[in-house]
């Protein structure tokens, strides 16, 4: 006789189950590219340029050349020969591989060296010499289309000027009709820095080509293989079947390991050539000034109001500054990624986005940075625009948000820029954030450390926001639909492996994909082994950003092991001696309806397809799944955080922060809380120091880590985390959500809303992040807004 | 050319240069190095400029260590040399000569888990696993020197390793985890 097992103890859903790729990360035994060794195997390094634009006159490589231990150096030249000195971007842009006629951004790939060691490789890059021709630089949007600008893609036919897209959504009449009846206009224009994700591990690849089998294998920092090798076989004109990606254990991701970098693409050519294995491990200073960065957008954001505090309309434009090669990583429909998700919590009657996209000497990207698509900037924007709009209100910060989400009892919503959300409780997370913050005390307090001279302050930021692209209608990227997949084989003795087309980078998949294939069968999660990441073995996917591995690979998982436990009703059936009909499932076993206590395990439903099937039927249990969501995820977040700001130096310190996730049914509740804490440190990341910005000869402030501060242990601020508020998701099959990016999304608002609040007696409308002592100081000072946009500010 | 070094159980650093019939691959200088890492005598030879993070991970081959920065600032390639916590990107391999190495490989015996390791896995204080190894190695040498320390001196210890995943909230709870376990473990006085 068998029983139904207890979910919790066999890990299923809800269990904060122990990470199972820890016990080889603990021990040093993790498998990172860096740590592959393949025997014959050369070293590359990259020559950057030093110049953010300039015509290149010669590059002279002979001395490169005479040194012992080289054996190869790459120019652009050599690599026009073999139609390789372009490559297409995943936005239907073209980027250099090695510059040929111009380099067009500070630390552009100008050649490669191949050697016996990196050392070598090092030596003999230094050992080139590149005559230039400097030519005026571009650093933001208003030099790119400035008259007389010079144009940065002079290579492209049809590009008279620096812009990439003019684009639109929305209603732009209603808009204007609603805001000629609107009691108050609130305007607010602002700059969202450009930072970096910066991973701690760097970019690389070990390209591995046998002459004799024709076969190359990549092993390379890929948050999404199946891609890279699409773009391989179209760039290097390989056969798909013959390219090999191999995503090995990956050290934080992040959104920079999606895009295909000219390393890669110069390491695959390098080992062509030679016959041999060639490793490119880029370094820090290589990673953060080429390499995909993100945001770099401006806003110029209008709200039409009626005086009780309902918003009428929204106006919205953008510019973003897409550094010199549009190489994005976006949806193909949505120039501007997801940015018109922004207002889809708030019952927006009529809006209207216009985006333009420019050109400029700054490094490519533009990448979704614990993002999803320039949501990070959309709900950003939002959230300072509803401070803003409160506060000229006159109104309570908590009160207009409240007076102005969709309610409950209002979905599925469309969103004025056509989006459709299907569920929430917003007032309700917002309540619980509150309550946490103690936020009437903290008023009072605030009211009263102000008549001492005190600046305390406290921030609020609400927000839902599109997770798990996409559903294959509208999300594709190079056309390639934005579905995900799993496959499921359960061996005879009831182990069982999982393979997907998501790739993880500390999300935790070899963990939490077994959950769910144990919420689905009742094997214990111990039982079976997680795969990601080996094109020759994984089935099609998309990969790994955008949090759309639950929404989407995860609902795949979900949906392969109900394939599985179909076929195993059968084989019960078959073992019972009774009809499929009258079979019963609970957890782990099949029993007969009439007689509870007659029941078989799933284990021995997996001996019986390999032992002893029904006649006529298949044997094995094995099966894929390619999982199309009918919808993206609305997880629902509130952030509230409370500050200090010292007003003789602009110092500001958090003194709480709160955090309200509704990210529907958590299948690990301890690795989604990980997952919030690391997107809130981001947020305050971003929002206190982290920055890379250019001077005005574009050379590139927070190329390392002495300039592009990072948040230590010291300085990060602790967390309160609250899972009061759980909304399933309607359409997802376990009722999960997304939940990787939430915070760092919505965090940044939270915090940048609070020291505005702080210092609100200024007058002061906005400070642009970070939120740097001496910005903040400048704004109590001289009591006027700060701006952050590049070209930075010099002292003379 | 060829070199070869140390002996019986010794480690072997083999560079082969191609032989472009010239004197400067004779020229490169090396140095003969003695250490121990992990409790095992090595011999190295190596070029004076190499650095330690190197030497550990191309040399022994252990490659827990990892390279983050270039910078000394990420902490990823930390180790102890002689028990203090060094980034080992920024010290030179024959720096080392006559001095002992730990490496995360290190922390477990043949049996069991270090504290730490144990700390780290049951606290979730990882995610992608890369600056883990120097997350550990850097508070081992705190608790060292400081079996009970407070959270706030657990976050000075560490803030010179880098985490871009966890928010460190976690990283702390696994290192005072750690710290009660060693303690635990600990003979009266």
């Amino acid at each position: 006789m068998s029983q139904a097992v207890d979910e919790i103890k066999i890990g299923g859903l809800g269990a904060s189950r122990k990470r199972v790729e820890d016990s080889r990360f603990i021990r040093g035994k993790g498998n990172y590219t860096d740590d592959i060794v393949l025997p014959g195997m050369l070293h590359m390094e990259i020559l950057r340029s030093p110049l953010a634009h300039a015509r290149i006159k010669s590059i002279d490589a002979s001395k490169a050349w005479d040194i012992p231990g080289v054996h190869l150096v790459l120019t652009g030249e050599m690599m026009a020969t073999r139609n390789l000195a372009w490559m297409p971007t995943l936005s239907y842009d073209t980027q250099a591989v090695l510059a040929t006629d111009k380099v067009r951004f500070q630390g552009q790939e100008v050649a490669c060296v191949i050697a016996d060691d990196p050392y070598i490789a090092k030596d003999a890059c230094e050992a080139i010499v590149v005559d230039y021709e400097p030519l005026p630089v571009i650093v933001n949007p208003a030099q790119a289309v400035a008259d007389g600008a010079p144009v940065i893609r002079d290579d492209k036919d049809n590009q008279p000027d620096n812009v990439i897209y003019d684009w639109e959504v929305g209603d732009r009449d209603g808009t204007d009709r609603a805001f000629a009846s609107a009691d108050l206009v609130s305007k607010l224009e602002l700059h969202y820095p450009r930072s970096h994700p910066s991973p701690i591990e760097c970019c690389g690849s070990i390209a591995d080509f046998n002459r004799a089998t024709s076969k190359l294998t990549v092993y390379m920092t890929t948050q999404a293989p199946h891609i890279i090798r699409a773009a391989v076989a179209m760039v290097a004109e390989l056969p798909e079947h013959m390219i090999r990606i191999i995503s090995p254990d990956i050290g934080g991701g992040f959104g920079n390991k999606v895009p295909v970098y000219p390393g890669y693409v110069c390491s695959i050519l390098a080992s062509i050539l030679l016959e041999r294995p060639v490793k490119w491990i880029e370094d820090k200073s290589g990673n953060l000034i080429s390499t995909g960065f993100a945001r770099d957008v401006y806003l110029k954001g209008e709200m039409a109001l009626r005086r009780d505090g309902k918003i009428l309309a929204v106006r919205m434009h953008t510019d973003a500054d897409h550094g010199a090669f549009f190489s994005d990583a976006q949806p193909s429909k949505f120039k501007i990624g997801l940015m018109h998700s922004a207002f889809a919590a708030y019952d927006v009657p009529v809006a209207h986005l216009t985006a333009r996209g420019t050109y400029s000497n700054k490094a490519p990207g533009g990448v979704a940075y614990r993002c999803s698509f320039r949501v990070t900037e959309a709900m950003f924007f939002q959230e300072r625009m509803v401070q803003a709009a409160a506060a000229d209100l006159g109104m309570d910060q908590a009160e207009f948000r409240r007076m102005n989400f969709v309610p409950d009892d209002a979905f599925p919503h469309r969103t004025p820029f056509g989006f459709l959300t299907d569920s929430g409780q917003y007032a309700k997370c917002l309540e619980v954030g509150l309550k946490a913050i103690d936020y009437d005390n903290f008023r009072q307090q605030q009211a009263q450390a102000r008549e001492r001279g005190r600046l305390l302050g406290l921030g609020i930021s609400t927000m839902t926001e599109p997770l798990g692209a996409g559903n294959s209608r509208e999300y594709d990227i190079l056309g390639i639909k934005m579905f995900d997949s799993a496959e499921l084989k359960v061996h005879m003795t009831g182990k069982a492996i999982v393979r997907t087309g998501a790739r993880g980078q500390g999300q935790g998949h070899e963990t939490t994909w077994a959950q769910i294939v144990a919420h689905e069968l009742g094997i214990p999660a111990d039982d079976i082994v997680v795969e990601e990441g080996d094109t020759d073995t994984a089935p099609f996917g998309m990969g790994t950003y955008a949090s759309r591995s639950t929404p989407v690979a995860g609902a795949a998982v979900a949906m392969v092991a109900r394939k599985i436990r179909a076929k195993a009703r059968k084989l019960a059936a078959h073992l019972l001696e009774v009809s499929e009909e009258d079979v019963e499932w609970e957890l782990g076993r099949f029993y007969v309806r009439s007689a509870p206590d007659r029941g078989v395990t799933i284990q021995e439903c997996a001996i019986a397809a390999y032992a002893n099937m029904p006649d006529g039927m298949e044997p094995g249990l094995d099966a894929t799944a390619y999982y199309d969501p009918p919808n993206l995820t609305w997880p629902f977040a509130v952030y509230i955080v409370t500050v200090e700001v010292d007003p003789d130096t602009g110092v500001w310190d958090v003194l709480n922060m709160v955090a309200v996730d509704d990210c529907g049914i958590r299948i690990n509740p301890m690795i989604v809380e990980g997952q919030i804490m690391g997107g809130l440190t981001e947020a305050y990341a971003m929002s206190n120091m982290q920055f890379i910005t250019f001077d005005a000869d574009g050379n590139c402030v927070g190329s390392n880590y002495m300039d592009y501060l990072l948040p230590t242990a010291w300085e990060t601020p602790g967390f309160e985390l609250h899972s009061e508020v759980v909304t399933p998701c309607p359409h997802h099959p376990i009722g999960a959500k997304g939940i990787g990016e939430c915070a760092a999304v919505g965090g940044p608002a939270a915090f940048v809303n609070a020291v505005m609040d702080a210092i609100s007696a200024t007058g002061v409308r906005n400070v642009d992040m970070p939120l740097l002592p001496d910005r903040v100081w400048e704004a109590i000072t001289y009591r006027r807004d700060v701006s952050g946009a590049p070209p930075v500010r010099s002292d003379d | 050319m060829q070199r070869r070094a140390g002996g019986k159980g010794g480690l072997i650093m083999t560079i082969v240069y191609s032989d472009r019939e010239d004197e400067a691959a004779a020229q490169v200088p090396m140095r003969r190095i003695k250490f121990t890492v992990n409790g095992e005598k090595k011999i190295a030879e190596v070029e004076p400029r190499l650095l330690l993070a190197h030497l550990i991970r191309q040399g022994l081959r252990l490659t827990g260590t990892h390279t983050g920065c270039d910078t000394t600032n990420c902490g990823a390639c930390t180790v102890l040399v002689d028990g203090q916590a060094v980034k080992s990107c920024t010290m030179l391999a024959v720096q080392v000569d006559g001095h002992e190495i730990q490496t995360v490989e290190g922390l477990a015996s043949a049996s069991e888990l270090h504290p730490l390791q144990e700390g780290f896995r049951e606290e979730h204080g990882l995610q992608c696993g890369f600056c883990t190894p120097g997350m550990m190695l850097a508070a081992k040498a705190l608790l060292d020197r400081n079996p009970d320390p407070t959270e706030e001196e657990v976050r000075w210890a560490l803030s010179g390793n880098l985490c871009r995943c966890t928010g460190y909230q976690n990283i702390v709870k696994s290192v005072l985890w750690a710290a009660a376990k060693l303690r635990a473990q600990a003979p009266a006085d």
